[in-house]
């Protein structure tokens, strides 16, 4: 058949090849199909999708540490905490530097939170800390001072540190503020020849500069004075270079001061403070969390903990998340399972009654589904609090006396209860929907055969039913394990799940890594399960209504 | 009801009458306990209840004269018993009891199974038929039961003693006046009908046309795309909501700096933004549904007869998938209308929605304002459901799918 087309190709109406003509109109077909997708698909994935992940990434982040201390992170690498001992001089120089700038960004208390989680009491450490280092720093600033009163100018520093074409732009735009305000160049070298100070310095400019003002003219950070004693110490003779030649007699007369005096040390200061930093314990932790990524919320999600013999099992009265996943799932579970038993007669009786009775009954399912989920929660709490509906009745009717109310809301039962009926309609409709499609001449024939009711049943029909079984059981399954209002609600401390701590850690004790990390997880869950709800069912079968 | 002649009638005194006796006598418990004489309760009730059946199975063969005449002996006792809670009761108990009769004693109750069946499955397809009837029951009755609690004249969550007596002093409005006149009710309430009929043009508008290009024939990645439209029904809320925070927190930021827009404004935007997108999955659902039965050749019709695109899609397309768009639009509503935990997190004081209110007030301050609440919704969503049946059906006739 296929002599003419290898003779010569099949041509269109204008001449080109068929093929071309056709894969064109496909192509044209499917860039309208996307053109059509586009704007929902762009405006899901901006809003949505990238939202999500941007949250689940805070539980590996972890650039606070790396973020604040950086040159204590860097003085720390070379340490051992085998050896058993805190660091020495230089780690404390470096913290001292660091923990000033953190006080003046106050970023200190954000830091000490941050470690707290993983190192109880390393907080107030920090707090109290941050006062103690400011003094270092206007200490050493008075020094500088008490040998040159330039010191004390912000435009001394920013002189120093800022290159010539920023200094003459930031000049401009501080005589009238109009314009927009000239982002901070440092000066060629500077951070070289005076890497501590020029570090303090920048961190200043990008502050002052975030509130709008001009970093010449603001009063400058006391930690300028201790930085620059450090890199003198360190250094006495800065490449002339790279400094201004305005200021460069005056970090001679500061070099030789410094050099003039005992060295300061850090490291008595600090354990003068507080004793907490002489513990190798704390000094692990900082030094355990300064990579700017960390598996430590995922750690703690799963009730482990880095421990110096590696990860560990943490002890019994602080493992809480294991067992929350568990009773999670266990409850979700449990929902399901008597959803599944409500569900499935219910079902039956809908796909097998006449249309119009069946109808009829359907709009009995279909109105718990629409009606508001805050009206039926505070319906069962209505119906199942100790004063409520079912225990007035109980007691009128003399099954149980006025002390022995029953207790059915904020704990599992009430959670169980209520759940269980706000999610019966999403068993309910799946089941019904694959109930239809099955013929009810197959359990008479199966009778017909000799088959006993439960046998015909078991054996024909109930086969038949289990993709609906599977559809319902996992949605319901999905639904009930993310969770948050009802549970909120009617499940008081014994009856909440997961959703509720990650509800928890974000709104109150703000740990937004942890909560990252337990979401994280809860959606892997969830997204398995969507996953085989998609293989069995495919997402465009849902139904609703 | 027709009963085919060849059902036997079941002996009056060996089924009828003893099966009645039990019913009566679990009647006469409640009405025992609540009179403080259980036995008494107990025989009268099965006395009561024998007597009826025999009067009813040899005497009344009319069923309408049976059981009104049943219902207004049992109203009489209920009067004597309990005034006009008891009478509104007796007549219940003697509607109740005088359908159980008719239908045992004429063997309406073995309609439905086979002659052939035994009695274990006759007895077991009516038990069935209860257990689905109590499942039904706790399906509703919990949504049901709010209703004349909302009338309740004191601040309770449960019946008054007044109330159970039918005493018209019991009811009140007072909850539903609040409802209306309380701010902290009011505003919420603007707010909810700001927000999702806002974020329903958005989730519909986008959606539709979504759908639309889902449903061609060659749509690259089709499975990816569907499963990525769907995902916010399926993500737990609280991650999404939590995932919206941080971002609508910083589109807040950008939105009053950069757009100089006000911080009540932006509120807004962010709610409807983030209540949009959790609408999306169910408008995607219903429209591809219906664009599944959707007559292609319908469209190339029209092309043929020389309308455009766009023509084509409003004056063929657009009124046949119509009914899909406006359930899929009600689902969308009732999505944002009903959604607390994204705008718990995402807004601020001012855009306080209607359950907001709802939820706070049932964590922390519990008033019975909720209930009143409670029933407007109740309301409110009978007629969205009624909606939606009619347009499923009208949608099902449009396109000659089913007859009925």
């Amino acid at each position: 058949m296929s002599d003419t087309t290898q003779a010569s190709p099949m041509k269109a109406a204008d001449g080109t090849p068929l093929k071309k003509s056709l894969t064109r109109a496909l192509r044209r077909q499917k860039l309208r199909a996307l053109a059509l997708i586009a704007p929902l698909l762009i405006f899901v994935l901006v809003t949505f999708i990238t939202p999500i992940a941007d949250m689940l990434f805070r539980s590996v982040e972890n650039q606070i540490v790396h973020d604040t201390l950086p040159n204590t992170v860097r003085a720390l690498r070379d340490w051992d905490p085998a050896s058993g001992e805190a660091p020495a001089e230089p780690v404390f120089r470096a913290l001292s530097v660091d923990l000033q700038v953190a006080t003046e960004l106050k970023q200190h208390t954000r830091l000490g939170t941050r470690l707290n989680y993983e190192n109880p009491g390393v907080s107030s450490l920090f707090r109290s800390s941050g006062r103690g280092a400011d003094k270092i720093g206007k200490d050493f600033q008075d020094r500088l001072a008490g040998i040159d009163p330039a010191w004390k100018e912000g435009e001394t520093w920013a002189a120093i540190f800022g290159s010539d074409e920023w200094l003459a732009a930031d000049a401009a735009w501080a005589a009238d503020k109009s314009g927009s305000q000239p982002a901070f160049r440092m000066r060629e070298g500077i951070d070289e020849a005076l890497p501590l100070a020029a570090h303090a310095f920048l961190m200043f400019a990008k502050d002052a500069e975030g509130a709008g003002k001009s970093p010449a003219t603001t009063k400058p950070w006391p930690v300028f004075s201790d930085a620059l004693a450090q890199d003198l110490e360190s250094n006495p003779n800065p490449d002339p270079a790279a400094l201004p030649a305005a200021e460069a007699p005056l970090i001679a007369a500061a070099s030789a001061a410094v050099a003039g005096v005992e060295p300061f040390s850090y490291r008595d200061a600090f354990l003068a403070m507080n004793k907490g930093w002489g513990e190798v314990g704390t000094w692990e932790t900082i030094q355990a969390y300064s990579s700017p990524y960390t598996a430590g919320y995922f750690l703690n999600a799963v009730d482990l903990e880095r421990s110096p013999d590696g990860i560990a099992v943490r002890p019994p009265e602080e493992r809480i998340y294991i067992k929350l996943f568990a009773r999670t799932m266990w409850m979700s579970l449990l929902i399901t399972v008597s959803c599944l038993v409500l569900g499935y007669p219910v079902a039956w009786l809908l796909a097998n009654l006449r249309a119009s009775t069946s109808n009829l009954l359907m709009i009995l399912v279909l109105l718990p589904f629409w009606t508001s989920l805050l009206v039926r929660t505070s319906a069962w709490k209505v119906l199942l609090q100790q004063q409520g509906v079912i225990n007035d009745i109980l007691v009128w009717l003399r099954l149980v006396d006025d002390a022995g109310r029953l207790v059915m809301i904020n704990n599992q039962t009430g959670t169980m209860i209520a759940m269980t009926h706000i999610l019966l309609p999403f068993m309910i409709l799946p089941l019904y929907s694959v109930m239809k499609t099955v013929p009810p001449t197959y359990l008479r024939a199966a009778k017909s055969l000799g088959a006993t009711p439960w046998t015909a049943f078991w054996r024909v029909y109930f086969p038949q039913s289990i993709p609906g079984i599977g559809a319902g059981s996992i949605l319901v399954f999905i639904l009930a394990i993310g969770y948050y209002i009802t549970p909120e609600l009617v499940g008081g401390t014994e009856g909440v799940f997961i959703s509720n701590r990650i509800a928890f850690h974000i709104s109150s004790s703000l740990n937004w890594g942890l909560a990252a990390a337990l979401g994280a997880i809860l959606l892997g869950v969830v997204l398995l399960l969507y996953y085989t709800y998609d293989k069995i069912v495919g997402i465009d079968n849902v139904k609703l209504g | 009801m027709t009963i085919a002649p060849d059902i036997p009638k079941p002996s009056l005194m060996g089924f009828t009458v003893p099966i009645m006796a039990i019913a009566g006598s679990l009647l006469g418990y409640v009405v025992g306990t609540a009179k403080g004489h259980v036995p008494l309760g107990v025989a009268g009730g099965a006395v009561a209840a024998a007597m009826l059946a025999v009067v009813l199975a040899a005497a009344v063969p009319q069923r309408a004269a049976g059981r009104i005449g049943a219902a207004a002996v049992f109203a009489g006792l209920g009067a004597i018993l309990g005034g006009v809670a008891g009478a509104v009761a007796g007549i219940l108990a003697g509607l109740v009891l005088s359908w159980i009769s008719y239908w045992l004693s004429t063997g309406a109750y073995r309609v439905g199974v086979p002659v052939y069946a035994t009695a274990g499955e006759v007895l077991w397809h009516n038990a069935f038929r209860v257990i689905c009837g109590l499942i039904f029951f706790f399906l509703i009755a919990p949504i049901v039961i709010v209703l004349p609690l909302a009338f309740n004249a004191e601040n309770f969550f449960t019946f008054t003693p007044k109330m159970l007596a039918l005493d018209p002093d019991g009811y009140s409005l007072k909850h539903f006046q609040d409802f209306l006149s309380n701010p902290d009710w009011t505003r919420p309430l603007k707010n909810s009908f700001i927000i999702a009929p806002l974020a329903t043009i958005i989730s519909v508008s986008l959606g539709t046309l979504a759908a639309i290009g889902l449903s061609q024939s060659h749509v690259p990645g089709r499975r990816a795309i569907m499963a990525i439209l769907i995902s916010p029904m399926i993500v737990p809320l609280i991650i999404s909501a939590t995932g919206m925070f941080f971002f609508y927190s910083k589109l807040g930021i950008w939105m009053e700096d950069s757009l100089g827009l006000s911080k009540d404004f932006t509120g807004y935007v962010k709610v409807i933004l983030a209540h949009s997108v959790l609408g999306i999955p169910f408008v995607i659902i219903t429209v591809t549904a219906t664009l599944v039965g959707f007559d292609r050749s319908l469209t190339r019709a029209a092309a043929n007869m020389g309308a455009g695109p766009i023509r084509s899609f409003f004056k063929v397309q657009m009124p046949l998938i119509m009914p899909g768009v406006i359930s899929g639009a009600l689902f969308a509503f009732i999505t944002s209308f009903d959604e607390v935990v994204v705008v718990l997190f995402v807004g601020s004081a001012s855009q306080k929605t209607l359950p907001w209110q709802m939820f706070t007030g049932l964590r922390e301050q519990i008033s019975p304002t909720i209930l009143a609440v409670a029933a407007v919704l109740v309301a409110f969503s009978i007629i969205l459901l009624t909606t939606v049946e009619l347009l499923r059906r009208r949608s099902e006739r449009l396109r000659g799918m089913s007859p009925t």
